[in-house]
């Protein structure tokens, strides 16, 4: 290679470096923002003030769900395994929420402590099966989905 | 000299460029549309329903070769912008600014497709996610390459401010990969890994793969197809394009 070329590689080499450099810094400068949400745990750890707008993430605790029966009101708790929230909703959830769906809700904790969402989204897991296998799954004792019981909370719920 | 360098320094003179490409270009749509033909029909009538999010999945099959795509070209596209830098290969220049377009419709067609699956089932088109909002990013690097390319009038100088542009912006890439991973994201891990196994069943995979197929001959059939046109426009007036002419090897 010669003297002209091999300075364009050294160049080209310490561009790559250097942003990939500059990018970490400020990734790691801005790793509390690009958290999308908070767990119950990190919400009773950081005591949360009340009326302000945050992210909750966590499991829908099994038979927890307490549907108005003349409205779209809904009550429910979610779980990271350690700390529950209770959230207030009142309207039309995503088609994935049920008992046992990691879900992500947006609002604000009211002066009693509990989560007003102002909009409830549900977090697909990276799990995809036939209904058949999902039902083969369950017989034998390996519940998941729907049936997935909070005692294994996936860790990304977990602080 | 030896061989491999051979290759590249007879591909690298434009008449052979043109000819080889021409070549090329019929055999690889050819086998784009069998693979598209057959992943979609796999895709769309064989592989089985998902347990939990029913038919709204097998948006996956264009999403997620979509997405798979618009990276690959990305580093494509950078890696022949920095030969075009180092070595100064015109025809390296030109395949890095014909792959813009291309990498900037997958990327889109990823965002748009999954704000159409998003809908169904998060309950939202879009969220400001770190998936989501690297994904835009890399849209808008497309778009400002292209734009940046197309400021310039000289096309040796536009091709190397674009292929500075690209390489800063290959930092992306893994931030786009391992975003999902990084940090707590609405955007689900991935499915498909190639160590340790993918969380998918093989009747839903073999589609997904054949897709993933398909797209990379669509590139090469579409990234030839924009460099041919991009080297007999700059050299309309070159002695080499009058006498492939005079020849009839084009």
């Amino acid at each position: 290679m010669t003297p002209t070329r091999k300075k364009r590689l050294t160049m080209v080499l310490l561009i790559l470096l250097g942003v990939g450099v500059a990018a970490a810094i400020a990734m790691t400068a801005l790793q509390e923002n690009l958290l999308y949400f908070l767990s119950p745990s990190e919400v009773a750890e950081q005591k949360m003030p009340a009326g302000k707008q945050f992210r909750l993430g966590g499991l829908v605790k099994d038979g927890s769900v307490n549907r108005a029966t003349d409205s779209l009101k809904i009550r429910f708790l979610v779980t990271d395994g350690l700390k529950e929230v209770e959230i207030n909703y009142d309207d039309i959830l995503p088609d994935l929420f049920r008992e046992g769906q990691g879900i992500i809700a947006i609002g604000s904790l009211d002066n009693n402590g509990v989560f007003q969402a102002d909009e409830v989204l549900a977090k697909h897991d990276e799990e995809y099966m036939a209904p058949e296998v999902a039902d083969a799954l369950e017989k034998a004792g390996h519940p998941r989905g729907n049936k997935a019981s909070t005692d294994s909370v996936p860790s990304e719920y977990k602080p | 000299m030896n061989p491999v360098m051979k290759f590249l320094h007879k591909t690298g003179s434009p008449a052979y460029f043109y000819w080889l490409s021409g070549r090329m270009i019929p055999w690889l749509w050819v086998i784009f549309a069998v693979l598209t033909t057959w992943g979609m029909y796999q895709a769309f009538f064989v592989a089985p329903t998902d347990y939990q999010q029913g038919e709204s999945y097998r948006i996956i099959y264009i999403h997620v070769p979509a997405a798979w795509m618009s990276m690959m070209i990305y580093l494509m596209m950078a890696i022949f912008g920095a030969i075009g830098l180092i070595w100064r290969i015109r025809i390296a220049e030109i395949l890095a600014i014909s792959s813009a377009p291309i990498g900037a419709a997958f990327a889109l067609i990823a965002l748009i497709s999954g704000a159409v699956w998003g809908k169904p089932t998060w309950g939202a088109y879009w969220v400001w996610d770190a998936r989501l909002t690297s994904q835009l990013v890399l849209f808008f690097l497309y778009l400002g390459v292209m734009g940046l390319h197309s400021a310039i009038d000289e096309p040796r100088k536009a091709a190397r401010a674009a292929a500075l542009l690209a390489l800063v912006g290959v930092v992306n890439l893994p931030i786009i990969h391992y975003s999902v991973e990084w940090w707590n994201t609405l955007h689900q891990g991935t499915t498909i890994k190639f160590t340790g196994g993918s969380k998918m069943p093989n009747s839903m995979l073999f589609p997904l793969l054949l897709m993933a197929a398909s797209t990379k001959f669509y590139y090469g059939a579409a990234l030839l197809t924009r460099a041919r046109n991009r080297l007999l426009e700059q050299d309309r007036r070159r002695g080499w394009v009058a006498k492939s002419i005079r020849e009839q090897r084009l």
